[in-house]
């Protein structure tokens, strides 16, 4: 005789729609429009438009280039908070494009180009990878962008081309200081593939003080709930203060990857492999 | 199929590696305690000419850097994940040092003694397949592809007989050609049977089976790149090293014409294919792909010279037996 056993109420996510077919690559960005109604999404080399209602077309803006020329691709994709016909892409040689859809359908040709160009006196073979972007992220108000490449986060203004605003040149990690020992080790992490690794990057709720605000993937994990999180200095070498922690002790296979700060208030969620942290400010 | 070499090929990466990623131990080449060519060394673009004549440990790290990402080329579709960013960072990579390397002359002196070593064509190869997508940043005067590969293809060349009688035949003499089917182009293909379009497609259809030991979609005919077929030639060394990537589809339905072109092929095709391969079954190969792969897939992409005659022997003989009647 069958038996009624209650259970936990157990939470199964199923699609609601599926928009299938339009990627022949990794897809590494989606992005809701301002009007609501329209999304894009993006590989490696193409970038497509979706009316969020209609599953079984889209649009290239953004088509794959020649396969024999391919030397660059593209790593991130965002509307536009505000406009929503212009939206940002960035590529792996560290560039970031402004693209107005009015412009033309087909959205290679693009409004505006960010690049900073390159110190010639930190060349190395892995200048370009570590120059690859990683995440762009526009500031709540549109005026600013923000980009996430191996070492550094770069706060960008929109109106100017040639040089991002703001430059952190540290691998600044959520709760540790990293200095540039980092380029020391470039060809370990090269080898092991880390240097692949992308990182994303958020802004705060209400970006007025990015400096402060602004926060940045975390490299190490965090074992205990609720536990306090302190932040702790890496040492680069030579003396090591008390408190602080080796350059080679650091174990590059645990990263957290995915990280979201709330709207409104100071809560942010960090996402590891299988676990998902939500840290917030400390209550007096 | 990447003819790029096993690490086997490559020992002398291995004995370099505490070299090149010592582990926590101290540097003993620079004086900053970081590693020159990982940061802040221009190599030999720097003006003085002292700057020219490069420190072996300067080399010897840079050729272990370009080793190591030949391999990691080579490997990359052995990853769970197959990442065409990845990839195309580490070809870029590697272009790059080919072109410093180039430009003090130690590229020219690495193929010419590779060239005379015993196996050398599999690393020409790979540099070769590198080359050509640098070709535009090669400047007159210098060749960036001065292997014995095109020695061996002028070579060929005259056993490239035009026959009477069947067009398999025809296809076989050329297809002998060490050169792998990658190298030569369409079009020189298409010159002796003119049957251009047609080969054009099975040699895509063959390649992509043959690239590939898992199943795969590779050829998965996008709009875009039917409309570069002028640029077949050439595209398709970048579609080889990056086509790989595409995500797997269902397979587009079968072209009706390629269907009648191998409808005739005898079966017993495949278990010879198998047989000396030793690939897993592919689905439908004719004659034209089994000979392209016996002729790429061996322990060596491509044997040098002499054993490559002995290969067209053997070849030889098989093709009787197929052929036969």
């Amino acid at each position: 005789v069958p038996v009624l056993r209650p259970m936990d109420l157990m939470v199964e996510a199923s699609p609601r729609r599926v928009f299938a077919n339009a990627h022949t690559y990794h897809i590494n960005s989606i992005s809701v429009n301002s009007d609501h109604e329209t999304y894009l999404s993006a590989d490696d080399l193409r970038i497509n438009l979706w009316h969020l209602e209609i599953t079984d077309r889209s649009f290239s803006i953004l088509l794959p280039a020649n396969m024999e020329e391919l030397t660059e691709v593209i790593t991130a994709a965002e509307f536009h908070p505000d406009q929503c016909n212009t939206f940002v892409y960035s590529s792996s040689k560290g560039t970031i494009r402004l693209c107005d859809m009015r412009a033309s359908a087909l959205c290679d040709q693009h409004t505006k180009m960010f690049e900073e160009p390159e110190d010639p006196n930190n060349r190395s073979f892995f200048s370009e990878i570590i120059s690859s972007i990683s995440d762009v992220k526009f500031s709540h108000s549109g005026r600013y962008m923000m980009t996430r490449d191996y070492l550094s986060v770069k706060i960008w203004d929109l109106n100017m081309e040639t040089r991002p605003v703001e430059t952190y040149q540290l691998l600044t990690v959520l709760f540790y200081q990293v200095h540039e020992y980092l380029r020391s080790k470039l060809c370990s992490l090269y080898e092991n593939d880390c240097i692949f690794d992308k990182f994303e990057c958020c802004w705060n709720g209400n970006d007025r003080d990015y400096r402060q605000d602004v926060t940045f993937e975390a490299s190490r994990e965090n074992s205990k709930p609720r536990s306090v999180l302190k932040p702790r200095k890496i040492s680069t070498g030579g003396k090591r203060k008390k408190d602080e922690i080796s350059v080679d002790s650091l174990d590059f296979n645990k990263k957290i990857l995915h990280t979201a700060w709330h709207p409104l208030d100071n809560i942010i969620a960090v996402a590891t492999t299988n676990n998902l942290y939500i840290f917030q400010d400390k209550l007096n | 199929m990447f003819l790029f070499l096993s690490l086997a090929l490559f020992p002398h990466l291995l004995q370099q590696s505490d070299i090149m990623f010592p582990k926590g131990t101290k540097r003993k080449f620079s004086d900053s305690g970081e590693d020159p060519v990982c940061s802040g060394v221009q190599g030999p673009s720097a003006s003085s000419a002292a700057a020219r004549t490069l420190s072996s440990s300067y080399s010897l790290q840079r050729q272990s850097l370009l080793d190591m990402s030949l391999i990691k080329l080579q490997l990359c579709h052995m990853l769970v994940e197959p990442n065409l960013c990845r990839s195309v960072l580490i070809a870029n990579t590697v272009r790059q040092i080919q072109e410093e390397m180039t430009q003090d002359g130690t590229w020219q002196i690495m193929t010419q003694a590779l060239a005379a070593a015993q196996c050398p064509a599999d690393r020409l190869v790979a540099t070769e397949v590198l080359c050509r997508q640098t070709d535009a940043a090669a400047q007159a005067g210098q060749s960036p592809k001065p292997f014995s590969v095109s020695d061996l293809e002028e070579g060929y060349h005259s056993e490239e007989v035009v026959m009477d009688g069947d067009v398999e035949t025809e296809v076989t003499m050329s297809s002998l050609s060490p050169v792998s089917p990658q190298l030569s182009s369409a079009s020189y293909l298409a010159g002796p049977f003119g049957v251009a379009p047609c080969w054009e497609e099975e040699e895509e259809e063959g390649d992509c089976e043959e690239d590939e030991e898992e199943d795969s979609e590779e050829c998965v005919s996008e709009g875009e790149e039917g409309e570069q077929d002028h640029l077949r030639a050439d595209s398709r060394t970048g579609e080889q090293v990056f086509g790989t990537f595409e995500i797997k589809h269902p397979a587009p339905p079968p072209d009706p014409a390629l269907e009648e072109l191998f409808s005739d092929v005898d079966p017993s095709y495949y278990d010879l294919d198998t047989v000396l391969t030793g690939m897993q079954s592919t689905p439908k190969m004719g004659p034209y792909d089994l000979l392209e792969s016996l002729s790429s897939h061996g322990p060596t992409a491509l044997s040098s010279t002499s054993s490559c005659r002995s290969d067209l022997n053997e070849l030889d003989h098989i093709m009787e037996i197929i052929v036969g009647s």
